[in-house]
């Protein structure tokens, strides 16, 4: 009966450490997991509706100085209070925000299209050709990101185009390494065997089974290259290199609140600054719900 | 003819697969060859299937030699080898349906159905309702059938049975090589690998045993 028992209490022991290996772990996962892609997608939701709807309605006070209104707490007029030049923090925050995310969109499509492109033809031609590119892509590794965006925006001051190109620059290299990887894997099943024996060219194996095969993954690795090009448009916004500084941008309204934090103006930062972390949260929640789903694997591998 | 001369494979320096191995092909005959596993059948069928390039030794195909393997070889002469591998689970692309998997050699060498798809899905017994099912949604002797008239939709010269009726039951063997003599018998040379003895002796005309 003891030992029984004990038998009993290996396999539970065995059976959670497998859940846990698995990213399943009892205890509602699932329910969680939902909860987790709920919360980011409405919270998502609401922000861009805001980041659309708000500027839209309010279409010029984001630029509109008012120096009656300088520097107001928070109020029932002004929700985030105004800053040293009567603007109103609010609507700033939001025409902000829109500009980053929309900055972001188009960063992760490009770096998605560069990305898959590198990462499909080095790990299907193999070779010399897969060799070039991996060390081109350590070498743009082996630079710190921010440095070479920086470089990037320096030599074109004050231009968007500048901005889009030095973080499609410094993110194409996670989606290469994972479409590779996935390339890698799919080049020598033998159903690419009998394509070529159907006399398929190279280019049409590429074209019709293998980027079919990795556009689930490619997807998945635009969405968590989305937080980092928010987060990377927004320092580089701040020290002064992103968006010029009429534009509003979450790094420039940052930028500009530094002095105003010595005058107490805590809502100068605050508030952008929990917009920019909630909308980084809820799209990275979603993406690692995503993540989940799509690549069962466990969680550490695919971690960016 | 298809023939190979002093073949030496292998897929580890050093350690051959197959050394100096010499077969042949001939137009309307079947070669059977057999033997336990391990010992290099599917390696020689890979490469007479131009898709493994050996270490040495020379390939023939209808009086020329072949230099080149895989992609690198011509169109023409790659389609003109049918295969038919073992596991048609891996041989096909599990996002397609079993009517994609037969047409994918027309689409691919941009040549027209000129009825031959019909022909050869009536053949091997694949009901319309069938051919619309994507790979999981059939059994492997299914989704054979459907591997066998892909091989055969370009109407090649020659045929590579590589294990063939391994994954499938009885009557789906008896149907897929009754259709493999007939195609035979119209004049493809057929290299049928197995390593059911008894199959082999009822299906090819001469069967060559390793070890």
């Amino acid at each position: 009966m003891a030992e029984r028992e004990i038998v009993a209490g290996a396999i539970g022991q065995w059976r959670q450490a497998a859940r846990t290996r698995a990213g399943t772990p009892r205890g509602g996962a699932g329910g969680r997991a939902r909860l987790r892609l709920g919360v980011g997608a409405g919270l998502l939701g609401v922000l861009v509706l805001a980041a659309i709807v708000v500027p839209w309605l309010w279409p010029a006070s984001e630029q509109l100085f008012d120096y009656t209104q300088v520097r107001l707490p928070p109020s029932g007029e002004h929700v985030f209070g105004t800053d040293q030049a009567g603007r109103d923090l609010f609507v700033r925050t939001l025409a902000g925000l829109r500009v980053s995310l929309l900055v972001a969109a188009i960063c992760a499509v490009g770096a998605i299209t560069l990305g898959t492109a590198v990462g499909a033809v080095a790990g299907f031609l193999g070779g010399w050709p897969d060799r070039v590119l991996m060390r081109l892509l350590d070498t743009v590794n082996a630079v710190p990101h921010l440095l070479l965006g920086i470089v990037i925006v320096a030599l074109y001051r004050g231009s968007l185009t500048a901005v889009i190109v030095s973080i499609v620059v410094t993110h194409w290299t996670t989606v290469a390494r994972i479409v590779r990887a996935e390339v890698l894997s799919l080049r020598r099943r033998p159903f690419v065997d009998a394509a070529i024996s159907g006399g398929a060219t190279r280019g049409h194996i590429l074209r019709r089974h293998i980027l079919p095969a990795v556009a689930g993954q490619a997807a998945l690795s635009a969405v968590l290259v989305l937080p980092h090009a928010v987060w990377h448009e927004t320092a580089l916004s701040f020290l002064g290199l992103g968006l010029p500084p009429h534009l509003a941008s979450i790094g420039n309204i940052l930028s500009d609140a530094r002095s105003e934090l010595l005058l107490g103006g805590w809502w100068n930062v605050a508030f952008p600054s929990v917009l920019l972390v909630l909308t980084t949260l809820a799209t990275a929640g979603i993406a690692a719900t995503l993540r989940d789903r799509l690549v069962p694997r466990r969680r550490s591998e695919l971690a960016l | 003819m298809l023939s190979a001369t002093d073949l030496v494979v292998g897929y580890r320096r050093g350690r051959p697969v197959l050394d100096g191995v010499d077969i042949e092909l001939h137009p309307g005959a079947t070669v059977g060859l057999a033997g336990p596993s391990g010992c290099g059948k599917s390696t020689l069928a890979a490469v007479l299937a131009l898709l493994l390039e050996p270490w040495s030794g020379s390939v023939t195909l209808d009086g020329r030699p072949v230099r080149r393997f895989r992609h690198r070889v011509s169109a023409a002469e790659r389609t003109s080898i049918g295969v038919v591998f073992q596991q048609p689970r891996l041989a096909v692309d599990p996002r397609w349906t079993l009517d994609a998997v037969v047409r994918a050699p027309l689409v691919a060498s941009k040549r027209r159905d000129d009825g031959i798809v019909a022909e050869l899905t009536e053949a091997v017994g694949l009901t319309r309702e069938l051919l619309g099912r994507r790979p999981h949604e059939v059994s492997d002797g299914q989704l054979q059938r459907a591997c066998l008239a892909r091989a055969l939709v370009l109407r090649p010269r020659y045929l590579i049975c590589d294990e063939m009726t391994s994954m499938v039951d009885a009557s789906t063997t008896a149907l897929l090589v009754h259709l493999v003599r007939s195609v035979a018998a119209a004049g493809t040379g057929v290299l049928a690998v197995s390593h059911d003895d008894a199959l082999l002796d009822a299906w090819a005309d001469d069967v060559v045993r390793w070890r």
